[in-house]
């Protein structure tokens, strides 16, 4: 499409709660999102129609903006003085998004593969299959039954490798007979993406009970991934079977101008198109409340997991579980009892839709955020990993030698971080924003930190796929509220030790200079336009971004909070005795005046 | 102008309740529109597929899988007893005879000469579906199932634990507040859906289970003790499947605090009925609320109780007068009035700019609520 002819575009995001429609427009200084609105999304009883909250969201646009965009049920296009839009675009995650079963024939190679290609397309993965996962034949198959996916991915052998694998694979998912979740009376999409020289065997055991389809093979060699084919297949099902079948979204589908997106994929197309445009390394956050998304592109690839049994609502009470009440209580400045804690998740679990309104229950679910994200990037980063299964040859002397699948994701190399999620991008100070990011993915060195401020990722997501010049102006000028820049030093002594000292240089002369010891946080307030000239000089073995010892120079970006030093370590170290523990936090939440100071002032034993 | 939703649970003294009793496939419905069912009645039944076995019978007899037809002595579609012979090799030395044979007894589905697995499924389970609720069969779907309506009261719980079940009402707490222990219940709560009160704690369902109580109605329990009865501590609200000896129904959440005074009254009044209820909850993707329900008896379905007020409809959201259950600290599980929806943005104790409601209290106080914590009670 040609970007000259898009003044005003109209983008919808229909989540699982609410559906949101934004509007962007051409102005003299390049694109701007200008107005939002909001509806519950309608796509479960009693409404069973996701146009009625996708009207209604864009209803609210209109009021705010004076524009008229509907004609009864219509949307009027194109464009002109007042009324319409140029284009129509939109993601959906409502009905729980796109849920899917993968199989494979090694579960630490094909298999995996096969979660990277789902997850990469938008898809939760409810349960991964392998030939070697240690349950037996009819577990297996029990398990394919009482999953009610809305499609499977097979895949298994490289090209010219096993066939019997896979071959046995697709004969346990049709004596399953899975059923589709959504829809009755058409076949369960499965998309066939292993060995080429089984294609024949595959189809023979799987075109009598499902909706078959082939595509490339993901891993055509050990070396090599392909994925790309199996996610576009993903996609094209997605819409074609999953989302033609979920109410009102055939009517939905008829209204956009580009096939709708799985609410994930979007934001991790707009995610690698920043990453590739600035050629930077991006790590971003989701944390809504059932799921935890976390995307990231280092050296250029990107990797997207969905911890779909860690939220702030829904699955708040997994959080708990994983974590365990002594993980989330060493946030907290102040002794709240397990019991109390507990009551207070479970309750949180089972009235979702409530929001902390004592100053104590907003600590406990930042602290709960805290721990969220730090199991979820732990689960990106068992993902996220050169791929397993290959042999490199050192010499002609050594044998083979089998490396050990080493995380893509290196906190020293990271740019960018960028977090979404009620949580994050409502929290009442933004300060808290920080330190949640900070405290749960620890990132070291330099990094710049920055919240989506009203969740637009996927709209410019979506966009991207029309218009990347559009949607990545959008995404620089309005999608980001950015927070400041953390430097995290590693190595660090023990706390009370000299760890470090800092000169920092705002423009317009405004200075900062000191030493830090270890456990200690400091904040120098700089604006998001400001560029403040760091030289941190390490104690020695200290790393502060320049290798250990070295000193750093750099330019850090300011923000709503500023520049922040962080010395308290990685992983972040605390005092052993709970009192101490306490004060200690206070302190860290005082120097970034992330809550007010009475509620943090030392208290009297 | 969008519509805003507020969550709401119904504690309703005269209420139609549709229940649709559905099979998970397709079988035969054993009741007709319009006929009158009572709870324990079956209204449809459905034979579910056996369980799939794979015999590796190329591993078994040590041969290619692209031999087993060779070997074979049954093929798809025919039927075996367990321990009957599946497949033989025939060698020359006759001591090196190789057999495989049904682990189960079932019907040959497929034999691959590419994997040299066979497909065994065992013979399908009948399963049957009861009515759950004394009334009237309203719709019937041929080959799924039936909509029953039952006209009488209806009680919502925010979370329970365990199926269906149905038995006598019998209350054994003295009020909403008062918490009772084991030592309050006997063999006559046997069966029976009990009213507990405050608290259901851990040592009071165990004693409740073994006694035979269908089900427990309480106001809430501490979320320790809900791990501490169930051996795992939740992750979701997810539940229905526990099985724990009784059902368990909460009403207003986890910690202490009363039952509602008007659920506890509605309840009382309704003593010594059949009732049915139902543990199961799920807080998404098709929210499934905990219950009790009591039909109305014959003939009083037809004549309105003496004094029972027209239901406040609040499907709309929330407006003055609404009754509300506040669902956050601090005051949580207060029931009050609302005196008025604040028109701007109020900042409350996070800092937090939020939209806000007065909320009336029982106790006479009056409270700024954010709008997202309160709770609409139907009644």
């Amino acid at each position: 499409m040609d970007s000259d002819r898009h003044s005003v575009i109209l983008a919808t995001d229909c989540g699982s709660t609410t559906t949101k429609a934004i509007l962007i427009e051409r102005r003299p200084e390049g694109y701007r999102q200008t107005y939002r609105g909001e509806a519950p999304t309608t796509v479960e009883a009693p409404f069973m129609d996701v146009t009625r909250g996708v009207l209604n969201a864009i209803e609210e646009v209109e009021e705010l903006s004076g524009r008229r965009i509907l004609d009864g049920e219509r949307i009027i296009r194109p464009a002109a003085e007042g009324r319409g839009v140029d284009i129509y675009i939109s993601t959906s995650s409502a009905g729980g998004g796109l849920q899917m079963l993968v199989a494979g024939a090694v579960k630490t190679m094909t298999a995996e593969s096969a979660q990277r290609a789902a997850l990469g397309a938008g898809a939760i993965v409810m349960e991964v299959i392998a030939s070697n996962d240690r349950r037996l034949p009819h577990q297996k198959i029990a398990r394919i039954r009482e999953l009610s996916p809305d499609m499977i991915l097979l895949s298994g052998g490289t090209d010219g490798g096993t066939v019997s694998h896979v071959v046995e694979l697709a004969g346990y998912i049709a004596a399953a007979r899975p059923s589709p979740r959504l829809g009755e009376g058409y076949s369960l999409p499965v998309i066939y993406a292993g060995n080429a020289q089984a294609r024949t065997e595959v189809a023979e055991v799987l075109q009598a009970h499902t909706a078959l389809s082939v595509t490339d093979n993901i891993r055509p060699t050990l070396e090599r991934e392909n994925l790309a084919p199996a996610r576009l297949k993903i996609q094209d099902l997605f819409l074609e079977h999953v989302m033609a079948h979920a109410p009102g979204y055939d009517r939905l589908i008829g209204w956009t101008d580009a096939p709708i997106m799985p609410t994930p994929a979007a934001v991790g197309s707009i995610m690698e198109g920043i990453a590739r445009r600035e050629g930077i390394n991006v790590l971003g956050v989701d944390i809504g409340g059932a799921t935890t998304d976390v995307f990231s592109v280092f050296a250029g690839t990107f990797n997207r997991t969905v911890s779909a049994n860690l939220g702030m609502s829904y699955s708040v009470s997994n959080v708990l579980v994983e974590a365990g009440p002594e993980r989330i209580l060493r946030w907290m400045p102040e002794e709240v009892a397990p019991a109390e804690l507990q009551d207070a998740v479970k309750n949180k679990m089972i009235r979702p839709t409530t929001i902390p309104q004592a100053l104590q229950d907003l600590m406990l679910e930042q602290a709960l955020a805290r721990e969220a994200l730090a199991l979820a990037l732990e689960q990106h980063r068992a993902l996220a990993t050169e791929l397993k299964g290959t042999q490199r040859q050192r010499d002609i002397a050594d044998a083979f030698e089998q490396r050990a699948a080493a995380s893509l994701v290196d906190m020293e190399k990271l740019d960018l971080m960028v977090g979404s999620g009620g949580v994050l991008s409502h929290a009442p100070r933004r300060a808290q924003a920080m330190m949640m990011l900070i405290d749960g993915f620890a990132p070291c060195a330099v990094t710049e930190l920055a919240v989506d401020s009203i969740f637009m990722m996927p709209h410019l997501g979506v966009l991207s796929q029309v218009d990347e010049d559009a949607a990545l102006e959008v995404f620089r000028r309005d999608c980001l509220v950015r927070l400041g820049t953390c430097v995290g030093a590693t190595r660090t002594p023990r706390p009370g030790r000299p760890c470090l000292r800092y000169s920092l240089r705002a423009p317009g002369g405004r200075d900062a200079e000191g030493e830090m010891k270890a456990g200690e946080i400091m904040r120098f307030p700089a604006g998001a336009d400001e560029q403040v000239e760091a030289e941190i000089t390490p104690s020695r073995g200290v790393d502060v971004g320049a290798g250990p010892s070295r000193r750093l120079e750099a330019k850090c970006r300011g923000g709503e909070v500023g520049i922040v030093i962080d010395a308290r370590g990685r992983p972040i170290q605390f005092d052993p005795d709970p009192a101490s523990r306490r004060a200690q936090v206070a302190g860290w939440l005082r120097a970034l005046d992330a809550y007010p100071q009475e509620a943090l002032r030392p208290r009297e034993p | 102008m969008a519509h805003a939703y507020t969550p709401g649970l119904k504690v309703l003294e005269r209420t139609s309740v549709r229940k649709a009793r559905l099979l998970p496939l397709r079988g035969r419905v054993l009741a007709a529109e319009g006929a009158r069912v009572r709870a324990a009645d079956v209204v449809a039944e459905a034979e579910l597929p056996g369980e799939v076995h794979p015999v590796n019978v190329a591993g078994l007899l040590g041969v290619r899988p692209e031999e087993i037809a060779h070997y074979m002595l049954k093929g798809p579609g025919d039927h075996v007893e367990k321990g009957e012979l599946l497949a033989q090799t025939r060698p020359w030395i006759k001591w090196l005879k190789a057999s495989c044979q049904a682990p189960v007894g079932g019907t040959i589905e497929s034999a691959s000469q590419v994997t040299g697995q066979v497909m065994l499924r065992e013979p399908p389970q009948n399963i049957s579906l009861s009515a759950y609720v004394s009334g009237t069969v309203e719709q019937v779907m041929p080959e799924e199932g039936v909509v029953v309506r039952a006209e009488g009261a209806l009680v919502q719980g925010i979370f329970g634990l365990g199926g269906e079940c149905t038995g006598r009402l019998k209350v054994v707490a003295s009020g909403p507040e008062a918490a009772v222990g084991p030592e309050a219940l006997d063999s006559s709560c046997g069966n029976c859906i009990i009213v507990v009160g405050a608290q259901a704690g851990v040592e009071l369902l165990r004693a409740a289970a073994e006694l035979g109580v269908a089900a427990v109605v309480a106001a809430a329990m501490p979320a320790e003790q809900l791990r501490e009865l169930l051996g795992y501590d939740i992750g979701v609200a997810v539940t229905g499947s526990e099985q724990i000896g009784t059902t368990v129904v909460l009403t207003e959440g986890f910690g202490a605090m009363p039952m509602a005074r008007r659920t506890f009254e509605l309840l009382e009044g309704l003593q010594g009925r059949e009732a049915s209820a139902c543990g199961a909850t799920q807080i998404r993707a098709g929210v499934l609320r905990p219950e009790v329900i009591v039909p109305a008896r014959e003939g009083e379905a037809q004549a309105p109780i003496a004094g029972a007020a027209a239901p406040v409809a609040t499907a709309d959201g929330l407006h003055p007068g609404a009754r509300v259950r506040v669902i956050r600290r601090p005051r949580f599980g207060m029931i009050g009035r609302v005196t008025e929806l604040v028109a701007e943005p109020v900042r409350i104790e996070t800092e937090a700019l939020v939209r806000a409601l007065k909320v009336e209290l029982e106790d006479g106080q009056t409270l700024t609520v954010p709008r997202a914590n309160v709770e609409i009670i139907e009644t």
